[in-house]
């Protein structure tokens, strides 16, 4: 379930990012109100216990394939919701790094959709709901199922909408839907049956680790919904202000604009900002003199339209000399990076 | 490629001494990101001027290039299948050359194979560049709270640690089942991870405590802090800002092809 970098736009992993250091910003206050240090060693090697976790691989039953734990739940279950997410960014963010899953750009996404919604969402509003403070095994492994089920489809829900919105993958909205939300119902029964078990073994051999997570752990009342205000704004500002930048080149949003209004930009009101704002965007614009240019009439120009006066300024340009242009100066610029990195190496090794 | 003289171990920076500060590293990637996804999607030869980041930091300390190449190649398959369904998608015809349509979910896909390329290069040239200890002072210079930066040092430290664990008890599953290739139930697979859970637990106590007598109060030090010298990391940071940014604005590969026909 881990976003790539390569599927992103920068409005959408800038957007997400802020958001996703908001909510750690939150849980590290929230963690620091509680006087128990001692979770802070625990956190560590429990993040690395995810790791670890992850490579004992087992069979899941009546498939013929494996799986391996994710995670979330039992981390929120042990530590509570604050710093089981931190714990759960720590992972992410080495992840990213080390194991080239998911990217840097793309880790306010996955944060968020692999952290937020097992922390926020479904361990405080279904786990905790149905298991309280008189856990019994039924009650675990229900709350352990359906949690982790609720954590997963939402995540996977969340996944779809930024790379729809992200404009990169042509995966219609519809057709990713049903390809990610039934795989990961299966893949959230698997996660929350291993979770329960785990969960209630750790119950019956250590009761006392459950009950002091639980006790470490007021359930998120107002405050959450303050803080969820709170990055609500924050999203629709940067992403706003993120998107005003990314539409100054006219790339996505004012290309399906022109596909569905028939223009490429709407009519403005004539405001002062605006129109100031109109005229900065009109210094900064990128105009791309090759290439893929979208323009209004693109939709009707069909590509059979071949004689080169005609589909001037048309789309899509079908100009032979611009496509060799980009392929050999591509090619000639892969050529002298790769050219310069062994000069380069070279020099290196020699100075030394 | 010739590696004798990097001392990858120990002094991994970016040039030969001290190393380039790692808040202007991480600077530097997010720029370089967010002028890689900030490119259209049919864009494929403008993203080629940005190869040069990757292999010239990659040249410059020595990092070994076929492990770098693994890694690189490692996250593509997931990129690939998702884009994948671009030809599927969109066959609108982009253009004709030499008798071969080609449509624009092609020139899609194969756009975001280079997105995908230069994006993991980046993040595996900042890991494999950047001590892990000074990446995560710099990440709390910048503003990371301190708590997860604490966390990210101690889930490093011990990762390998219960890895290892993690590996000893599936080995010990497989010594004792029956066949050849054996498979772990799910019921097996709870119990022996709630059994590395519980050894973790107890080994976080024992390490808390060891940390606790040797005057641990919730915050990992370095011997060497940092220091940002504009010298050295001012001058990084700007010239590859300024070098993305050219990229962005100017079509260097058809300049470059202008200029190499003599157009």
């Amino acid at each position: 379930m881990h976003m790539a970098d390569a599927l992103l736009s920068p409005a959408v992993g800038g957007t997400m990012l802020a958001v996703t250091a908001g909510l750690t910003a939150y849980s590290a206050r929230k963690l620091k109100e509680s006087p128990d240090e001692s979770r802070i060693p625990l956190m560590g090697v429990l993040g690395a216990f995810i790791f670890a976790a992850q490579m004992i691989n087992f069979s899941i039953p009546a498939t013929g394939s494996s799986g391996h734990l994710g995670g979330g739940m039992i981390l929120a279950i042990l530590l509570g919701p604050y710093a089981a997410f931190l714990v759960l960014a720590s992972v992410l963010v080495v992840q990213a790094l080390f194991f080239a899953d998911g990217g840097i750009l793309a880790l306010g996404c996955n944060i968020f959709n692999m952290a937020f919604f097992p922390c926020f969402v479904a361990y405080p509003f279904i786990y905790r709901k149905i298991v309280g403070d008189s856990p019994s095994r039924k009650k675990i492994l229900l709350g352990a199922i359906l949690s982790a089920v609720a954590g997963l489809q939402l995540g996977a829900f969340s996944v779809v909408l930024e790379t729809v919105a992200s404009g990169i993958s042509e995966l219609p909205f519809r057709t990713f839907l049903l390809l990610m939300q039934p795989i990961h119902l299966a893949i959230g029964i698997v996660e929350g049956i291993v979770t329960g078990a785990v969960v209630t073994f750790v119950w019956k051999a250590r009761p006392e680790v459950l009950e002091s997570a639980a006790q470490n752990t007021p359930l998120p009342g107002v405050s959450l919904r303050k803080v969820l205000a709170g990055l609500a704004v924050a999203a629709i500002f940067t992403g706003g202000a993120l998107s005003w930048f990314a539409s100054t080149y006219p790339d996505g949003l004012e290309w399906s604009m022109a596909k569905t209004a028939g223009t490429e930009e709407l009519e403005a009101p004539a405001e002062r900002v605006h129109t100031a704002l109109a005229a900065l965007q009109e210094k900064l614009a990128f105009l791309p003199d090759y290439g893929f240019r979208p323009s209004p009439a693109g939709k009707d120009s069909q590509p059979e339209v071949a004689a080169a006066g005609e589909n001037e300024g048309k789309w899509p340009a079908v100009d032979p000399a611009t496509t060799v242009s980009g392929l050999v100066g591509g090619a000639l610029t892969l050529t002298l990076a790769g050219g310069l990195g062994i000069l380069l190496r070279g020099a290196v090794s020699r100075r030394k | 490629m010739p590696t004798s003289g990097c001392r990858l171990d120990e002094n991994p920076g970016f040039f030969s001494r001290g190393g380039v500060d790692p808040r202007a590293k991480v600077f530097v990637t997010f720029a370089f990101l967010l002028v890689v996804t900030s490119f259209g999607k049919y864009e494929i030869s403008r993203l080629t001027p940005l190869f040069l980041y990757p292999v010239s930091i990659t040249a410059v300390s020595c990092v070994p290039v076929a492990k770098l190449l693994r890694r690189v190649l490692v996250a593509l398959p997931f990129v690939l299948f998702v884009g994948l369904f671009n030809p599927l998608f969109d066959r609108q015809i982009l253009f004709k050359a030499w008798g071969l349509s080609i449509s624009g979910g092609w020139i899609s896909f194969v756009s975001i194979t280079f997105r995908s390329l230069l994006a993991v290069a980046a993040a595996v040239v900042l890991a494999m560049t950047t001590p892990f200890d000074r990446l995560c002072l710099g990440l709390e210079k910048m503003g990371v709270p301190r708590v997860l930066v604490t966390q990210l040092q101690f889930l490093y430290r011990y990762l390998s640690l219960l890895q290892e664990e993690a590996v000893r008890m599936v080995r010990a599953h497989a010594l004792r089942a029956r066949g050849n290739r054996p498979k772990i139930r799910v019921s097996s697979a709870a119990s022996m991870i709630g059994f590395l859970l519980l050894r973790s637990l107890d080994r976080a106590t024992r390490i808390y405590r060891s940390m606790l007598v040797r005057g641990f109060d919730g915050e990992v030090r370095l011997m060497k802090p940092l220091r940002f010298a504009w010298s050295r990391d001012g001058i990084f940071v700007a010239f590859w800002t300024l070098y993305f940014l050219t990229v962005r604005f100017v079509d260097v590969p058809g300049r470059l092809f202008g200029w190499v026909l003599g157009r």
